[in-house]
């Protein structure tokens, strides 16, 4: 390796910075004495020395965002909690990770799960809040186990129980699975879930931190957003706000999937671009070209070849017509039909729309039908129309950000592919063949490092 | 199993027959599982999606009996408590196998081969979406996303993670659950049973020695940026010959008249309304004594 002049740009090391996952490759990283070896708990106590409006203003000073798609303010959040009010306050740990591409929070509370657990215990003395939940999606149970394992172990090291580390705080942690549905990782819909009810989105106003679970202030946050807190503590906001831009400081997760050469988790300071990301890591698979992307998984807007060098930070996918969602970077290359995928993504959110609001469960339902007709060749041009007119009655009319989710796909492959799909309809069929998609297509390959 | 006339034919103004409850000696055990359950919230009624999870373990599917039963102990009506258990995606309805096996087909993997993993698989078991192999060992499914998009195509097996499989070792991971050999997930623990599993969904830790170390830290996609960032590897560059992809095939995409699937075979049919459990004649929903032994 002697490129260093050659370095510069594409560096990793220079483009990336591992918080989060700067252990993940050690032995047994899951467990609480490797995380203390590795300043884990030092963000704790210095929160704890301070007073809970002052660590609010802190995190609020920092400018951390919200990392589980809308990017809301995380210590803003906290702030909106009514103190004095003598009603219990919650905080909730949103880890229901299942939007189509977003695939971070599970690998982060696989191998890192006492992040999560130090950030709930600041964020709990912060907002004053003496039992907290973690909602994790049922269908991830290595994941449940580390959890259970490190809430165990939080426990019988003083970290959780009574006047933890001598401040005072009470604080206990329940983790609670869940049982199928995506909608629950709709905050409102969570805390319903969490209530042993339908996962169904509730009216806003009130909003959670006021009327929120047992309708009692709640906060609702990302898993990987309050695992973010203890670092910011530990190592100070200046050097979180060194990081990224001013609006979106500091690092993420980037969880690169599809037919790439590395699929993986990149953790970088925000505004990094997929040029930058593809171009450390090999690109996409060899012999192919990126068609499609999305920034931040299925419900945000794709993108194409030409959004490549958008800074992945919420205002530049924000500037760029998308959104920076969960910041899962699904890449589609050329053998990819674009009608199949959002016709499938569309079947994803019909199956999941939770029935409560007409433009959602109707809507979904007949994109649907729109779609597989298209797809088998059995469309006609006016259905074009009609698909982005359905979109349209979803999109902004719905309960919930679910029907946005679901008109996102349809409106941006409509502007991007528009003829493709008019292929469809005129060479009455698909015009490509799904096996060249697959990952063993190309399976004459060699590997050179 | 126990049927009630009106559960098999069609009644018309007569109400359901309660469920009949489960033996003593297993009420008792659920109701000590129960009272933990709901200590561990402010509110009682949060523990009904664990307590759904317990029933779940003890019969392999969720009965009118548990359901029964969870009404009973949260002081809930059965409505109130059937109208949750069937709204969710991993509360079964009717008996299945020991392995659920679960395909992904969203998008992403769906186009990574999960589309094809899938198909092979019910040729290869001869069961449809839904269906359970006759030694009552397997039961295939499409499932949605998973959060392992880096590691696509993903089959899940109870939830266990078997990840960048292929049609062979998918092929290879049912044929091992079959005859009974062990199978290691990529991401997770040695297999347990579904209902194995559904206990520790209700919150019970897996007190196997070893259950939570298995497999080890973060798989090897997950490991990719960190790597990177190090300095440690450059990726690997797959150099793929070309001569190879423009040979097989027409080359450019062309029209392949393309079948249409019914909607009842479409690969992502699921949103097709289902039976619910009540009226599902044919599979009625009572304990299944056998299974609760």
């Amino acid at each position: 390796m002697t490129l260093a002049p050659e370095l510069k740009d594409t560096s990793p090391e220079k483009l990336l910075a591992p918080v989060l996952s700067a252990f993940w490759d050690e032995d047994e990283s899951w467990t609480l004495d490797v995380y203390k070896r590795h300043e884990g708990y030092e963000g704790l106590r210095k929160a704890l020395a301070m007073s809970p409006d002052d660590l609010i203003a802190y995190v609020k000073d920092s400018g951390l965002r919200g990392r589980g798609g809308a990017g809301f303010p995380t210590g803003m959040k906290w702030q909106f909690i009514p103190q004095g009010d003598g009603k219990p306050h919650y905080l909730v740990v949103n880890a229901d990770e299942s939007e189509p591409g977003t695939c971070k929070d599970i690998p982060l509370l696989f191998a890192n799960p006492h992040s999560l657990i130090e950030g709930m215990i600041i964020a709990c003395y912060a907002i004053r809040s003496s039992h907290a939940f973690i909602y994790l999606r049922g269908e991830v149970v290595p994941v449940l186990r580390r959890l259970h394992s490190a809430v165990s172990e939080a426990y019988a090291a003083g970290y959780l129980g009574k006047n933890i580390l001598g401040s005072g705080l009470d604080l206990d942690i329940t983790v609670h699975a869940g049982a199928g549905a995506y909608i629950c990782g709709e905050e409102t819909a969570l805390l319903d879930s969490l209530e042993g009810r339908r996962g169904q989105p509730r009216l806003r106003p009130p909003f959670p931190a006021v009327a929120g679970l047992y309708a009692c202030p709640t906060v609702v946050n990302n898993v990987e957003s309050i695992a973010s807190v203890p670092a910011i503590l530990q190592r100070g906001k200046d050097w979180f706000r060194s990081m990224g831009s001013e609006k979106s400081p500091g690092f993420t997760l980037y969880s690169l999937s599809g037919h790439v050469a590395s699929p993986g988790q990149y953790e970088a300071p925000l505004g990094i671009t997929l040029r930058q990301l593809l171009e450390m890591s090999g690109g996409m698979r060899p012999g192919h070209r990126l068609k499609f992307w999305t920034p931040g998984g299925s419900s945000t807007p794709m993108f194409t070849e030409e959004h490549l060098d958008v800074p992945l930070d919420y205002e530049g996918v924000g500037a760029a017509g998308s959104m920076l969602g969960t910041k899962a970077l699904q890449c589609f290359d050329e053998t990819t039909c674009v009608v199949r995928a959002v016709t499938r993504w569309t079947e994803f959110y019909a199956h999941e729309s939770c029935g409560k609001c007409t433009p959602c469960r109707e809507g979904t339902y007949w994109l649907v039908q729109l779609l597989r007709d298209i797809e088998a060749g059995k469309g006609v041009m006016a259905d074009l129309d009609k698909l982005n007119d359905i979109a349209d009655n979803i999109n902004g009319k719905s309960f919930c950000a679910l029907g946005d989710g679901a008109a996102s796909p349809i409106f941006s492959s409509l502007k991007y592919f528009r003829e493709e799909y008019e292929q469809h309809i005129t060479g009455r069929g698909c015009p490509f063949d799904p096996a060249k998609s697959t990952v063993w297509a190309d399976s004459r390959t060699e590997v050179n490092a | 199993m126990t049927t009630s006339p009106s559960e098999r034919g069609v009644s018309l103004g007569m109400p359901e027959l309660p469920a009949p409850a489960y033996p003593d000696d297993v009420r008792a055990r659920l109701e000590t599982d129960a009272r933990e359950i709901i200590a561990r919230y402010p509110d009682s009624r949060s523990a009904l999606l664990p307590l759904l999870h317990l029933v779940q373990a003890e019969e392999g599917h969720v009965t009118r009996t548990g359901m029964q039963f969870c009404a009973d102990v949260l002081e809930l009506t059965t409505a109130e408590v059937t109208a949750v258990a069937t709204f969710y995606t991993m509360y079964r309805r009717r008996p299945s196998g020991d392995y659920q096996v679960g395909v992904c087909t969203n998008t992403l993997c769906a186009v990574m081969g999960g589309d094809a993993i899938f198909s092979e698989l019910q040729e290869h078991l001869g069961v449809g979406n839904g269906e359970t192999t006759d030694d009552g060992k397997v039961t295939l499914e499409h499932i949605e996303c998973n959060a392992a998009c880096d590691f696509a195509p993903v089959v899940m097996v109870n939830w266990e993670f078997f990840d960048n499989q292929t049609p062979d070792t998918a092929k290879r991971l049912v044929d091992d659950l079959r005859a009974g050999r062990p199978v290691e997930p990529t991401r997770g623990a040695p297999l347990c049973t579904f209902k194995e599993t559904a206990r520790i969904l209700a919150g019970f830790p897996d007190e196997r020695p070893g259950a939570v170390e298995a497999s080890g830290g973060a798989g090897p996609a997950s490991l990719v940026g960190l790597r990177l960032a190090r300095g440690e590897t450059a990726p690997a560059r797959v150099v793929h010959p070309r001569e190879g992809s423009s040979q097989d095939g027409d080359g450019a995409p062309q029209d392949r008249g393309a079948p249409e699937p019914s909607p009842s075979e479409h690969p992502s049919s699921h949103d097709a309304p289902q039976d619910t459990s009540a009226s599902d004649p044919a599979h009625p929903a009572g304990p299944a004594a056998e299974e609760g032994e």
